[in-house]
């Protein structure tokens, strides 16, 4: 089988003090650490795992600025077969659509039987890159697909819906698949493999490699910090004193 | 004049809250540019549902027949297409959910219509769309613009628009439904529930839910014996359930359960919306997490901003106290 997992690097925020830079448009990255977009780690396991069963290539596609051959270096340590970056210095602002319509027009000439995606990029949130990209390819999809079993001419499909239940379906080759998070053990990249990979080439294409007109569904006007409504009480104190503040809390409710 | 469509979404025969959020939402949209309201109610044997969603639109479109009993993503791109091409509407929204995403984004691109997803909001500004919509784990929020079009596709996040109580009384007009079979490459089989464990984190009066800041499997043990100390149940957020730590039926949230207990405790979560949709209305929410940014902090009565592994040996020997 020919696979193609669609891999973003984004910045790891979740932890991390994020803030407004000059321009208003974005945030200060200088001190953030990135890494592959937590549900793409699914989506190449899934494809690994696969190509085990099945035999085939993965080719790994990142849209990104030059640090995002790091992350296809891990992808190809893991087990990609070739990477591709796609450079979005050369491309101006993005946003999912026009995301999805340059990563299009990269995978129209390659052949594949199955893409991966995931569900959700952590950074812009958009639930769209996959969708979009089947839709522009003319190939079906499912999103927050929680499994994929091949077999003979039948896909068998899992999505997870709200509270847990689940909606199975059967599709058919090619298609795009948008993975949730969970769904396989994403596995490590050896120290052999990441030293192997350090030497693979990655295919780099910019505007000349790709001089079609893509355009943006929307343009983004100015960032802020979202206003707090309701805030906690911050108990403040050293560990021991926080601690009774809150045993106490808890007792006048009744709890204990 | 604003005219707005709103996708009606509904599952195992009922109508689902999102659905009422959204008519809420579009209604006062509309009726802001003296515009009308439009639902559109796909669906097999559906009767029951369209007097309650007559109150809350100007108008209901019904297609009723078999190919809608279950939910396929493809069918509703399908049978949607159709409908929006003939009704022209200025906006048409659906939910941001495992329902709305699967057919959104693709039907929004295959009729070239600009959209966008999981808004918080959204007002008609200078004859176009301005929506709100939040990045980077919930820390930031923007102001997008969608670019210039006679029509507009959202998909609105849940729990953003309270819904209100209907006081309309919607014409009705039936449709021959556009499309009757399931597309061979895409087939509805069933609806698999979710498994049942031995413990029912819905019925606890006190939840320890733990998230990632946990960092280690091996840490759990200190939870379960906070939670042992206090007498509660341990819950979690989903990347503890994703890492196999702990089953899914403890997974709090959007697509885990939804909680209501008397305290919850949230050890290490940061906060984001999916898991608050979970347990925001427990009556007390304490949060312990280290960064004083974390969004938790915006939805708990009272914030601990410290390490956990400090906090919760303290705050167990306190409780063991208070308990003597
Ligand atoms: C379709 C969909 C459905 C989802 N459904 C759910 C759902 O049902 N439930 C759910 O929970 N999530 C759900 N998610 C995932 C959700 O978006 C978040 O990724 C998840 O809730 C984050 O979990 P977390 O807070 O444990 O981890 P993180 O966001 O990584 O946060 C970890 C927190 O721990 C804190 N921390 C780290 N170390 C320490 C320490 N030593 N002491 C104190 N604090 C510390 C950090 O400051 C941080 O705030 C869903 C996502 C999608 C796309
Ligand atoms: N710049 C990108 N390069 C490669 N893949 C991407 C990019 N942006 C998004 N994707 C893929 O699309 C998925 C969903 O992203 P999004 O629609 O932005 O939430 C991600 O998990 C990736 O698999």
């Amino acid at each position: 089988m020919d696979l193609i997992v669609c891999i973003k690097r984004v910045p790891q925020t979740a932890e991390a003090e994020v803030r407004v830079d000059s321009s208003g448009k974005d945030i200060v990255k200088d001190r953030l650490t990135f890494d592959m977009n937590e549900a793409d780690t699914y989506a190449l396991e899934a494809a690994i795992l696969l190509k085990e069963k099945f035999g085939g290539t993965i080719t790994a596609i990142s849209l990104g600025v030059a640090d995002a051959e790091d992350t296809l270096r891990i992808a190809l340590a893991k087990g990609a077969d070739s990477a591709v970056r796609i450079k979005a210095e050369d491309f101006g602002e993005l946003d999912g659509f026009k995301t999805a319509a340059l990563l299009k027009e990269v995978i129209k000439d390659i052949k594949f039987d199955a893409i991966f995606t995931g569900c959700m990029a952590t950074d812009d949130s958009y639930y769209q890159v996959g969708p979009v990209l089947a839709e522009m390819l003319g190939v079906p999809h499912a999103t927050l697909v929680s499994k994929v079993e091949v077999s003979e001419e039948k896909v068998r499909v899992n999505r997870e819906l709200e509270g847990g239940l689940i909606e199975h379906l059967e599709m058919s080759l090619p298609a795009v698949f948008a993975v949730q998070t969970g769904i396989n053990e994403p596995r490590y990249a050896s120290l052999i493999a990441i030293r192997r990979a350090a030497g693979k080439e990655i295919k780099i294409l910019g505007k000349e490699d790709i001089p079609v007109e893509t355009k943006t569904n929307s343009t983004l006007e100015e960032l802020f910090v979202p206003p707090v409504g309701k805030r906690a009480e911050i108990l403040t104190g050293s560990a021991d004193e926080v601690a009774a503040r809150t045993a106490g809390i808890i007792k006048e409710k009744g709890l204990i | 004049m604003a005219n707005i469509l709103a996708v009606v979404e509904h599952r195992q025969g009922a109508v689902r809250d999102i659905t009422y959020e959204l008519l809420t939402f579009g209604r006062k949209l509309a009726e802001k540019t003296d515009g009308k309201l439009t639902g559109v109610l796909l669906g097999h044997n559906v009767d029951n549902l369209t007097d309650n969603l007559k109150k809350h639109v100007h108008r209901l479109i019904v297609a009723d027949h078999d190919v809608f009993k279950d939910f396929n993503g493809d069918v509703y791109q399908q049978a949607l297409a159709d409908i929006i091409k003939k009704e022209n509407p200025f906006l048409t929204l659906i939910g941001n959910t495992a329902f709305g995403i699967d057919f959104c984004p693709s039907l929004a691109t295959h009729l070239g219509v600009p959209f966008t997803t999981d808004c918080i909001d959204a007002e008609i500004a200078d004859s176009g769309i301005r929506v709100t919509r939040q990045l980077y784990d919930g820390k930031m929020d923007t102001h997008m613009k969608l670019s210039e079009s006679p029509s507009y596709m959202l998909t609105m996040r849940s729990g953003t628009c309270p819904a209100e109580e209907g006081n309309l009384s919607a014409e009705m007009q039936k449709i021959e439904s556009p499309i009757t079979t399931q597309p061979s490459y895409k087939k509805f089989i069933e609806y698999i529930e979710a498994a049942v464990g031995d413990v029912d984190i819905t019925k606890a009066d006190v939840l320890v839910g733990v998230g990632r800041g946990i960092k280690e499997q091996a840490n759990l043990s200190m939870v379960e014996d906070f939670a042992k100390a206090i007498g509660g149940v341990v819950a979690c957020s989903r990347p503890i359930v994703d890492a196999n730590w702990l089953p899914k039926d403890r997974q709090v949230g959007s697509s885990g359960k939804t909680v209501k207990p008397k305290l919850y405790i949230a050890v290490g979560i940061s906060g984001a919306f999916q898991h608050i949709a979970g347990m925001k209305n427990a009556d007390t929410i304490i949060a312990i997490n280290k960064d004083s940014n974390a969004p938790i902090f915006n939805e708990a009565d009272y914030g601990i901003v410290d390490d956990l592994f400090k906090v919760l040996p303290a705050l167990k020997s306190k409780i063991m106290e208070l308990k003597k």
